[in-house]
């Protein structure tokens, strides 16, 4: 089958929007759900995709977040605009939060968002630059 | 397609099609066709909201009748705990089940000794550790059929044991076999029932391949008749008595109580239970161990098809609770009983993805971008006025070509104005020939 036989859907991101958190990723998983693919793989996709939209909300000025659904694969990825991670490989060691505390406060940013997508995803890559800001894709093979 | 049985009917003379219940059912299972509502069979979960939110009465439970009692020679009634607090806390419970015993059953054994043995179990499961966390009661089978449904990817988080009715009419079963020396065949088991998903599951059982309920009596229907069956003497039962951890469970939190002192959260109330449900598929409550988790609010004290008010209800449970409780007996028949029905009770829960829109997976995406597509096109005020929950409901279900985009009132508006329009340009169009 050719590539267009899957779906894109895609949703803005804005920085510091709690009230609108996980809005995208369970309509990701909703959409999954309504196309039939395994339920372990869904959880997944829903939590990689969670903790995606989530590091955006937390650290990003703005992002858009991007599902594309194929009948093999899955794959999310987001952009933002923010202040970057200066340092990928501490980032990605579980536990290591850059979350400011009023942030923590509120029980979002422990440090578990960038192993937690690795943990899920077959594939992942990160790319990110200072005072720019951040890409991240993952793919799910169903 | 398989057949699915439900306890809760629509009344179609009383429905006057208003949206009511298509807004509150949580799996979105109700649509409104000429006037009048529908239920989808395949996706509703029995939890009862319909019947709550009707203010005509048009849904309604079906359940079995006293008159049922004549197909069995030996009748065992199952009192849920629930109808303990439909009576006063001056009531004794030995009163309660002796009046059952008055109306026509032989014998009667509590739902509550069928919990004492769950809640056993369930300490057991998680004392040996191992289990996927949080681990998620079964006892409400509304949830379990939540589960099914809505979050197939939590179905190994479900404890393996049946619900406290199922592990009690088990129970009743072999004792009425193995004292009374009786026929299986002879023995009607039958389930006083706080809520129509209990009747559902006697029907169309969770996991287990039958069930050993022969039928469900509504609490609501035989309450009036038990009522006046009470006997003012006190009296003895001659039955095994459950203490208040089991007749507990009647309200929310009682059966996590009895599993102290794991760490456990307690949710009632389906659409709450839904929400948290939702955390525990993005991995949030791993710290949990156990999740006892009630579609009613309150716990089954506020099921559907109880009498008495949910707080009026949980107060005598409460005052139940501080009384005298029976002492336990030993008793090696039901011991033995026990192990059998933790040993080979084990449930094999089946997804049942009823959200998906095509078995072919092609097809299923082409349906998906049809649904988004249409989506784009309307209002977005979730009037529910076209018969549908939600206009995402009623895009969905014009990608599956069972309704039309002009079901929306606001695109009928739209086309309509369109029309006329157009008809009034052509109006002001004239023939060639008269064209001056
Ligand atoms: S019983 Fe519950 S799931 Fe079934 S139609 Fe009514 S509200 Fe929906
Ligand atoms: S909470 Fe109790 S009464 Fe309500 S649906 Fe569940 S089992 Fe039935």
């Amino acid at each position: 089958m050719k590539p267009e036989t899957g779906i894109m859907i895609e949703f803005p991101l804005t920085g510091s929007d709690f009230e609108k958190a996980g809005e995208a990723s369970s309509k990701i998983k909703r959409v999954l759900q309504q196309i039939g693919i395994r339920p372990e793989i869904i959880r997944r996709i829903a939590i990689s995709a969670y903790e995606a939209e989530l590091n955006v909300i937390i650290h990003a000025f703005r992002g858009v977040i991007r599902a594309n659904i194929q009948p093999d694969c899955t794959t999310v990825s987001v952009e933002d605009e923010g202040p970057g991670i200066p340092n990928i490989e501490l980032a990605m060691k579980e536990g290591y939060s850059t979350a400011p505390d009023h942030i923590r406060e509120m029980g979002f940013g422990a440090g578990m968002g960038l192993p937690n997508m690795a943990r899920c995803a077959d594939e992942f890559s990160i790319q990110s630059k200072v005072g720019e800001g951040t890409q991240i894709v993952m793919t799910i093979r169903h | 397609m398989k057949k699915y049985f439900h306890s809760v009917r629509l009344l179609p003379d009383r429905c006057k099609g208003c949206v009511s219940c298509i807004k509150r059912c949580p799996t979105e299972a109700i649509r409104i066709r000429s006037g009048k509502a529908k239920i989808i069979e395949s996706r509703c979960i029995d939890c009862g909201e319909c019947i709550r939110r009707c203010s005509n009465h048009a849904k309604s439970a079906i359940t079995d009748s006293i008159e049922d009692l004549s197909r069995f020679r030996y009748n065992i009634a199952l009192p849920a705990p629930t109808l303990y607090a439909q009576f006063g806390a001056d009531t004794p419970i030995e009163a309660i089940l002796c009046g059952l015993k008055k109306l026509g059953f032989d014998a009667v054994f509590e739902v509550a000794r069928g919990a004492e043995f769950v809640s056993r179990a369930i300490r057991e499961y998680l004392a040996k550790g191992g289990y996927c966390r949080p681990a998620i009661s079964s006892a409400c089978p509304a949830v379990v059929r939540l589960i099914q449904v809505n979050f197939p990817e939590l179905i190994d988080h479900l404890v393996p044991f049946a619900a406290p009715v199922e592990v009690a009419a088990k129970l009743a079963r072999e004792l009425a076999r193995r004292r009374e020396g009786l026929n299986p065949s002879d023995i009607g088991v039958w389930f006083i029932t706080p809520c129509p998903a209990k009747m559902t599951a006697v029907r169309q059982p969770l996991g287990a391949e039958q069930s050993h309920i022969s039928g469900a009596i509504a609490i609501s229907k035989i309450y009036g008749d038990l009522l006046k069956s009470l006997p003012t003497e006190p009296a003895d039962p001659a039955c095994p008595r459950a203490t208040h951890l089991g007749v507990g469970w009647a309200v929310s939190g009682g059966e996590a109580s009895t599993l102290a002192p794991i760490h456990s959260l307690v949710i009632d109330e389906i659409h709450r239970v839904s929400e948290a449900l939702d955390q525990v598929a993005l991995g949030k409550l791993k710290h949990v161990d156990y999740i006892e988790a009630l579609a009613c609010a309150g716990g089954c004290i506020g099921g559907p098809l109880t009498v008495e008010n949910r707080y009026v209800a949980e107060e005598r449970m409460q005052h139940r609770a501080q009384g005298k409780q029976p002492v336990p007996v030993e008793d090696e028949m039901l011991e033995a009983v026990y192990r059998d029905v933790v040993d080979d009770g084990r449930l094999a829960i089946e997804p049942q993805p009823v959200m998906r829109m095509d078995d072919d997976i092609y097809q299923a995406i082409s349906k998906v971008e049809v649904m988004e597509k249409t989506l784009g096109r309307l209002p977005g005020l979730d009037c529910g006025s076209c018969g549908s929950p939600s206009c995402k409901a009623l895009a969905e279900d014009i990608a599956q070509g069972i309704a039309s985009e002009t079901d929306c009132v606001f695109k009928l508006r739209e086309k309509v104005r369109d029309l006329a329009q157009e008809m009034v340009s052509l109006a002001e169009k004239l023939p060639p020939s008269l064209n001056k």
